[in-house]
């Protein structure tokens, strides 16, 4: 890496005038760059523009074929503000988000320690964990919803061994948060784990040699090497669930389609619903929910950024 | 002495993976026995009812799949590689800029970008096209893909194109003749993850594409539910059939997936 920087002096030695080398290289850079600096405009910076003007403006349908909706400033944001679901959403996004990104978190951390040990087989067991985030999130979700259904579930028919009654898990309000919430740990799980297990490769096998000598168990070796250690991995694993969950619409959508009565409606759902999932198109509000969502993503990911550059500086 | 932990191992995996093997066996069951209470365990008597119902009804939306998912591949490698190639090795001007940007992009929500794409594609008639959506799902491995090349390229030793610049190649010919060869693995992890996004892809799908004929597999299994709850072997076994080219990747290049995971996030 560091070799790197040397390279250019060494390329255009003293024999050529610096300034029209240096304009050629600069060409030639942009003319690699353009076609990734035409895609980020067109189909990236257009489209957000296109959204935050749809939130500032009363489209109808007839108004989006007709391109002469009525400009409404802020009044969207102002409805969705004061709406009876906003509240209900975001309070069941911040549920599902912070009880997925912490139970992820928590079984990819135990995982990944009982993996780090070397053991027969532990490679292939390990890679089999990776499953549940390579299928595609319908399949996944009709599974669940499959596995979850209130007479013929496999759930249900185990809990009933137990002797729990029947659950209706995605058909009650009161449980179908938690049943799309238990079907998205399942999804982040992998994620956690592989980046988690990266992270402990990176800890010295000494360190807990000497704390072996010196005496101490496994927990606290967990506590006073792995747990410390592994800090800036946590964080930046925590935050990528975060910015993640906070936008998951398919696994919920499928589901329960935030049902019943919005019970698993979250702020991304909403935004999906009002744009897209009722027979009546409502695109100008579901743009305002939409975009008070990226405020939140991105409040999170500049945190994951200036986490990032502490690394680079640390 | 560490076969207890490898007997452990197997039972966490059995745990995690129960929905799968739920997902094949449902597949494998009779039409007569879904309702079966308790459910059955084990296919003991496995018919393939279902997934002769699944490939004679999805098998056009498979292929529909293979095709977007290729060119999602095609496009995404177009844009990253060479942008991938001047961010690590040509210095230009606003690298840092593009940078937030590509950390920018990955955080907008799916359900913004669907909404933005409907807008645009409502007025250029590219709703319900498989163009349409091939763009649409680029946009999932783009950012990804110029992260990683740009990593990868900037650790190919200087010594490598700094000899090949002495020789005279100009700077297409060295990113031709020596980069992108060198480069063989990063283009394998990125053409597969991006070719498993587009094929995975739902919200796309169901918001540009809904009201077209020819449809993904994952609205394919949609409207299947949908239309259909009572046949749930059918459904199953087209899951089933839909999570190949998840099961292949896993199997044929479980290396490149765990370079690309890791990758994303973490930076050493």
């Amino acid at each position: 890496m560091t070799s790197l920087r040397t390279e250019p002096v060494a390329v255009s030695g003293a024999a050529r005038p610096a300034a029209p080398r240096g304009r050629a290289r600069r060409w030639t850079a942009f003319a690699f760059l353009a076609p990734l600096i035409v895609y980020l405009l067109v189909f990236y910076a257009y489209p957000l523009y296109r959204n935050i003007e749809l939130s500032v403006h009363d489209y109808t349908p007839r108004a989006f074929v007709q391109g002469d909706p009525e400009f409404t400033g802020l009044e969207n944001y102002l409805d969705i503000l004061a709406d009876d679901t906003f509240l209900r959403a975001l309070r069941s996004t911040a549920v599902f988000t912070l009880a997925s990104i912490a139970a992820q978190y928590a079984i990819g951390l135990a995982l990944a320690v009982f993996f780090h040990r070397h053991f027969r087989l532990a490679a292939p067991l390990r890679a089999m964990f990776l499953v549940p985030w390579l299928l595609p999130l319908i399949v996944s979700a009709s599974t669940w919803s499959w596995m979850l259904n209130s007479e013929n579930g496999i759930v249900n028919a185990a809990l009933q061994a137990f002797g729990v009654g029947q659950i209706n898990w995605l058909t009650s309000p009161d449980t179908s948060l938690l049943a799309v919430t238990i079907a998205n740990i399942w999804l982040g799980v992998p994620f956690n784990l592989v980046i988690l297990y990266a992270g402990l490769q990176n800890i010295p096998g000494e360190l807990y040699e000497a704390a072996g000598l010196d005496g101490a168990g496994a927990w606290q070796r967990f506590r006073r090497i792995t747990l410390p250690l592994l800090r800036p991995v946590s964080l930046i694993t925590l935050l990528l669930g975060l910015i993640y969950t906070l936008k998951v619409v398919d696994i919920i959508w499928i589901m329960t389609r935030g049902g019943p009565a919005d019970a698993s409606t979250t702020l991304a759902i909403w935004s999906y619903r009002e744009a897209f999932g009722t027979g009546q198109p409502d695109f100008s509000p579901a743009a305002a929910v939409g975009n008070l969502l990226i405020l939140i993503a991105f409040v999170a990911g500049l945190a994951h950024v200036r986490l990032q550059r502490r690394e680079e500086t640390a | 002495m560490r076969a207890w932990k490898t007997a452990v191992g197997v039972v966490l995996v059995g745990v995690m993976l129960f929905p799968v093997y739920w997902m094949v066996n449902v597949s494998l069951t009779k039409t007569s026995d879904m309702r079966a209470d308790p459910p059955h365990w084990f296919p003991w008597d496995p018919t393939f009812e279902g997934y002769a119902a699944a490939l004679g009804q999805q098998l056009p939306a498979l292929a529909t799949s293979l095709f977007i998912g290729l060119g999602a591949v095609a496009l995404t490698l177009a844009v990253s590689l060479p942008a991938g190639f001047a961010l690590a090795r040509l210095r230009p001007r606003g690298a840092r800029a593009i940078d937030f940007l590509l950390l920018v992009a990955q955080m907008i929500p799916a359900v913004v970008m669907a909404m933005g794409f409907y807008a645009i594609y409502i007025r250029l008639g590219l709703l319900n096209t498989v163009a349409g959506l091939i763009v649409a799902d680029s946009t999932l491995a783009v950012p990804f893909a110029v992260l990683l090349f740009r990593a990868f390229m900037a650790s190919i030793p200087g010594e490598v194109m700094a000899a090949a610049q002495i020789d005279g190649a100009s700077t297409w010919r060295t990113f031709r003749s020596i980069v992108l060869p060198l480069s063989r693995n990063s283009v394998i992890t990125v053409s597969l993850f991006a070719f498993l996004w587009a094929w995975s892809d739902f919200i796309f799908a169901s918001t540009l594409n809904r009201n077209s004929d020819v449809i993904p597999i994952t609205l394919g299994i949609f409207r299947y539910i949908g239309n259909n709850t009572t046949q749930w072997n059918s459904i199953m076994a087209t899951a089933v059939v839909a999570s190949l080219p998840a099961a292949f990747l896993l199997v044929l290049a479980q290396r490149y997936i765990a370079a690309g995971v890791t990758a994303g996030a973490v930076k050493d």
